[in-house]
C-alpha cells in the first residue's frame, strides 16, 4: 500500500518534470531564434548587477507598496520551496518530515515558513485588490485585456491556494501528532496553522490520515501543476529575471550601438583604406522580425512579467499616444512563440512570412522619444527601447517609411550639415552678435 | 556688456601656431536657433570671464548625426560622424565641451567605436568644475531664496547619469531648488528627444511638453532651469501654452550663471 503511493509519486513527479523540461527547451530554442551575440565582458559587474537587481530587488522598491509586497511573495516563494525539498524526499522514500532530525532548527524553520505563507496570502490579496478594486491604471491598458489579466489573476489565486494547502496540511499534521498517531512524529512549530486545527477535531485517526494525505498530495500536485503553468505564463520572470539582469547592458543608456555593416559601407565610400572589401554587404538593416533582434531582446520578452511600470512611465503613453513599451515586449514574445510553433510544424528552416511589424505599428514606433524611462523603470532591466529602435531602423533604412518631416530633416543634415535648412556658411554668424 | 568678444576658431589658432585647451562644440541648435543662440552666447561670455583657452570649429562644425540616428537613419549618422571625426582628429582635439546633451551623448558614447575618442563634458559639468576650483565665483548670493526648479534632460540624466553637476551650480548661486515629483532617474522627457523635435507628435490627448511644463509650474518656481537647447524650447512653448509668460521663465544653467555674474 505504502509503496504504491511512493511509486505513484515518482511517476507523477517524473511526468511533471518531463513536460517542464520539454517546454523550457522550446523556450530556449525560441529565445535563440534571435541574433547571436556573445556577451561575456565584465563578468564581475554582471554578477553584481544580477545580485543587486534580481536577487536584491533593488528596482522593485522604487515603488514601495508593490515593492514590499513583492519581496514578501518572493522571499516566501524561495524559502517555502526549501520545504518542497522535504516533500520530495518524503514522497520518494515514504518518510514523513524527513528533515525533523534537525530538531530546533527544523521547528524554527517550519514556524517561519508558516508565517511567510500567511504573509504571502495577505500580499496576494492586496495585489488582487490593487488590480481589481483600486484599479491601478497600468493594469488596465488595452494590451492587458483577455489572457494577460486572466494570467495575472490565476497566478495570484494559485499562490493563495498553495499557501492554504500548506497551512491545512500542517494543521492536520498537528492533530495527528497530538494524538500520537503512528508515523506522525512530533516535529515542527505551527504558529499559524495552530489556529486551523479546530477544523479537524473530532475525526478518527484514519480519517485524519486521509485528510493529511489529501492536503499533502494537493500541495505537491499544486506545485507541480504551477511549475508547468509558469513557462506558459508571464510568471516565467521568476527564473528569467536572473539571466536577464546578468545579460543586461552595461554601457551608458544613451549609447545606441553603431551598425558595423554600415561602418564598412561608409568607409568604402569615404576612406576605402579602412574598409574591409571582403565583408559581404549586409542582408538587412534593422529589425523586421524577431530573428533580427538580439537573443537578449527575446530573453527580455520571455522575462517580462507585464507589470507595466515601463508603460506608466512612458511620456508617449501618458499623453495618449499608441506606444506602450509593455506591449512591445508582449508582442515580441507572442511573435517568438508564433514563429517557434510554425518551425515546429514545418521544420527549423521554415519562416511563416509574417513579421513583428504585423503586430507593432509604425505609429507606435514613431511615438518613442528614446528617453529611456521604460528601461529605467523595468525592475529586471528589460530594454524595450532596443526593440523599438531597431524596428525604426528597419522602417527607415529598408522601407524608407518615415514622416515627411524626417525625410526633410535628413536631407537638411546631408546638404546643410544641420537638421534645419540654414546655410552651413552661416553657422558661426552668432559670433558677430556677441 | 559693451566690449566685443572675439570667439576664436580652431583653424584660426592653428594658423597662429596656437592650440586651444578645449573645443566648444556649439551644436546646430546653439548655432542657428535664436533661442538656443542665447545659451551659446551666455556660455561664451562665461568662458571669456574665467579666461578659458577655448575655440570653436565655426563653419567646420557639422551636425553630429544624432537626430538622423534616432530617426533610424544609421547610414547618414555614420557619414556625419566620420566626417566630424576626420575634422576633430585632424586638429588633434582631445577635450570637448558642449551645451547640448544630444551632441554630448553622441560624441562621448557613439563616436569612440568609429575612431573618435575624446574627453567629452557637458557645459554644466564644466561650470561645476570651475565653481569647485574657485575660478567661477558669485557675488552676494545672486539668486538667494529664489525658487528655481530643474528639469533633467533625458540625454544628460538617464542616458549618462549626470544629475548632480547642474544642481550644484544652482546651489552655488544660493537658489532654492524645488524639485519636481518626477526628477533625476524618474525625470519626464520634454518630448523632443529621439528626433521628435523635427516632426509632429503622434496622435494623442496631450503634448508631452505641456505635461512636463505643468509639473514644473506646480512647483511654484519662477524659473525652470534646463541644460538642453531642445528642452528649453519645449518648456518655453509649454509656458506660452499655459499663459505664464512673464511669470515663469525657462533658462539654461549657462544663462543663469551669466545672469548671476551680470555678464
Amino acid at each position: 500500500m505504502q509503496y504504491r503511493e511512493q511509486i505513484l509519486f515518482i511517476i507523477v513527479l517524473s511526468v511533471a518534470l518531463y513536460f517542464f523540461v520539454k517546454k523550457i527547451q522550446k523556450i530556449r530554442r525560441n529565445i535563440f531564434l534571435g541574433k547571436d551575440e556573445t556577451i561575456s565582458d565584465n563578468k564581475p559587474e554582471r554578477w553584481k548587477t544580477m545580485a543587486r537587481v534580481a536577487l536584491g530587488q533593488s528596482k522593485m522598491v522604487v515603488r514601495p507598496v508593490a515593492g514590499i509586497m513583492h519581496i514578501i511573495i518572493y522571499v516566501g516563494f524561495v524559502l517555502i520551496n526549501i520545504e518542497v525539498l522535504e516533500i520530495l524526499i518524503d514522497g520518494i522514500f515514504g518518510t514523513h518530515r524527513f528533515l525533523a532530525f534537525l530538531g530546533p532548527v527544523y521547528n524554527a524553520a517550519i514556524g517561519f515558513f508558516e508565517i511567510l505563507a500567511a504573509l504571502v496570502f495577505v500580499a496576494c490579496v492586496i495585489f488582487l485588490a490593487r488590480r481589481f478594486i483600486a484599479k491601478i491604471p497600468r493594469f488596465h491598458s488595452p494590451e492587458m485585456k483577455g489572457w494577460a489579466t486572466a494570467d495575472a489573476t490565476y497566478i495570484l489565486i494559485i499562490e493563495m491556494v498553495l499557501m492554504v494547502a500548506l497551512l491545512k496540511m500542517n494543521a492536520v499534521d498537528q492533530v495527528l501528532q497530538d494524538i500520537n498517531a503512528d508515523h506522525y512524529i512530533a516535529a515542527g512549530s505551527f504558529p499559524v496553522s495552530y489556529y486551523l486545527t479546530g477544523f479537524f477535531e473530532g475525526y478518527s485517526e484514519s480519517t485524519l490520515v486521509v485528510f493529511e494525505r489529501v492536503f499533502w498530495w494537493f500541495h505537491i500536485l499544486g506545485i507541480l501543476f504551477f511549475l508547468n503553468y509558469v513557462p506558459y505564463s508571464k510568471h516565467l520572470h521568476i527564473f528569467l529575471a536572473f539571466p536577464n539582469t546578468w545579460y543586461s547592458r552595461l554601457q551608458p543608456a544613451g549609447e545606441f550601438d553603431n551598425m558595423p555593416e554600415i561602418t564598412n559601407e561608409v568607409n568604402l565610400m569615404m576612406d576605402p583604406s579602412k574598409a574591409d572589401p571582403n565583408m559581404p554587404p549586409p542582408e538587412k538593416f534593422g529589425a523586421n522580425d524577431v530573428t533580427d533582434l538580439s537573443w537578449t531582446s527575446l530573453l527580455g520578452a520571455y522575462a517580462c512579467t507585464e507589470c507595466g511600470r515601463c508603460t506608466s512611465s512612458c511620456p508617449a503613453n501618458m499623453t495618449g499616444k499608441k506606444l506602450s513599451p509593455r506591449k512591445i515586449m508582449m508582442d515580441t514574445r507572442d511573435r517568438a512563440e508564433e514563429l517557434g510553433k510554425a518551425k515546429d510544424e514545418n521544420g527549423a528552416d521554415y519562416h511563416d512570412g509574417k513579421s513583428l511589424h504585423d503586430m507593432i505599428s509604425q505609429e507606435e514606433l514613431l511615438a518613442c522619444t528614446t528617453c529611456n524611462a521604460c528601461v529605467e523603470a523595468c525592475p529586471i532591466n528589460i530594454n524595450p527601447l532596443e526593440i523599438i529602435y531597431q524596428m525604426r531602423q528597419y522602417q527607415t533604412l529598408e522601407k524608407s517609411a518615415m514622416p515627411q518631416e524626417w525625410a526633410m530633416m535628413n536631407s537638411n543634415i546631408e546638404n546643410n550639415q544641420a537638421p534645419w535648412q540654414f546655410s552651413p556658411s552661416d553657422r558661426a554668424n552668432w559670433t558677430k552678435e556677441i | 556688456m559693451s566690449e566685443q568678444i572675439h570667439v576664436p576658431t580652431v583653424a584660426e589658432l592653428v594658423a597662429k601656431g596656437e592650440k586651444a585647451d578645449i573645443l566648444f562644440w556649439v551644436g546646430c541648435a546653439g548655432s542657428f536657433d535664436e533661442r538656443a543662440q542665447k545659451i551659446t552666447k551666455a556660455f561664451v561670455k562665461i568662458l571669456h570671464n574665467v579666461g578659458l583657452n577655448y575655440a570653436i570649429l565655426g563653419t567646420e562644425e557639422s551636425c553630429t548625426g544624432d537626430p538622423a540616428k534616432r530617426a533610424g537613419n544609421e547610414f547618414l549618422f555614420q557619414m556625419q560622424a566620420m566626417a566630424n571625426i576626420a575634422t576633430l582628429n585632424a586638429y588633434e582635439i582631445t577635450k570637448i565641451v558642449t551645451t547640448c546633451p544630444h551632441c554630448f551623448n553622441t560624441i562621448k558614447n557613439e563616436y569612440p567605436s568609429l575612431g573618435g575618442k575624446y574627453e567629452v563634458i557637458h557645459h554644466t559639468q564644466l561650470l561645476q568644475e570651475l565653481i569647485d576650483e574657485g575660478k567661477l565665483t558669485f557675488g552676494e548670493d545672486p539668486f538667494k531664496g529664489k525658487k528655481i526648479t530643474y528639469h533633467d534632460s533625458c540625454y544628460l540624466g538617464r542616458a549618462n547619469g549626470v544629475y548632480d553637476a547642474p544642481r550644484r551650480i544652482l546651489e552655488a548661486m544660493d537658489a532654492e531648488l524645488v524639485e519636481m515629483k518626477r526628477c533625476r532617474k524618474n525625470g519626464l522627457c520634454c518630448g523632443a528627444g529621439g528626433a521628435q523635435m523635427f516632426k509632429e507628435a503622434e496622435p494623442g490627448n496631450k503634448e508631452i511638453n505641456i505635461e512636463r511644463t505643468e509639473e514644473a509650474i506646480e512647483t511654484g518656481a519662477s524659473i525652470i532651469s534646463a541644460n538642453c537647447p531642445f528642452c528649453t524650447t519645449m518648456m518655453g512653448d509649454g509656458i506660452k501654452h499655459a499663459n505664464k509668460e512673464g511669470e515663469v521663465e525657462v533658462l539654461d544653467l549657462a544663462e543663469l550663471v551669466a545672469q548671476a555674474k551680470d555678464l
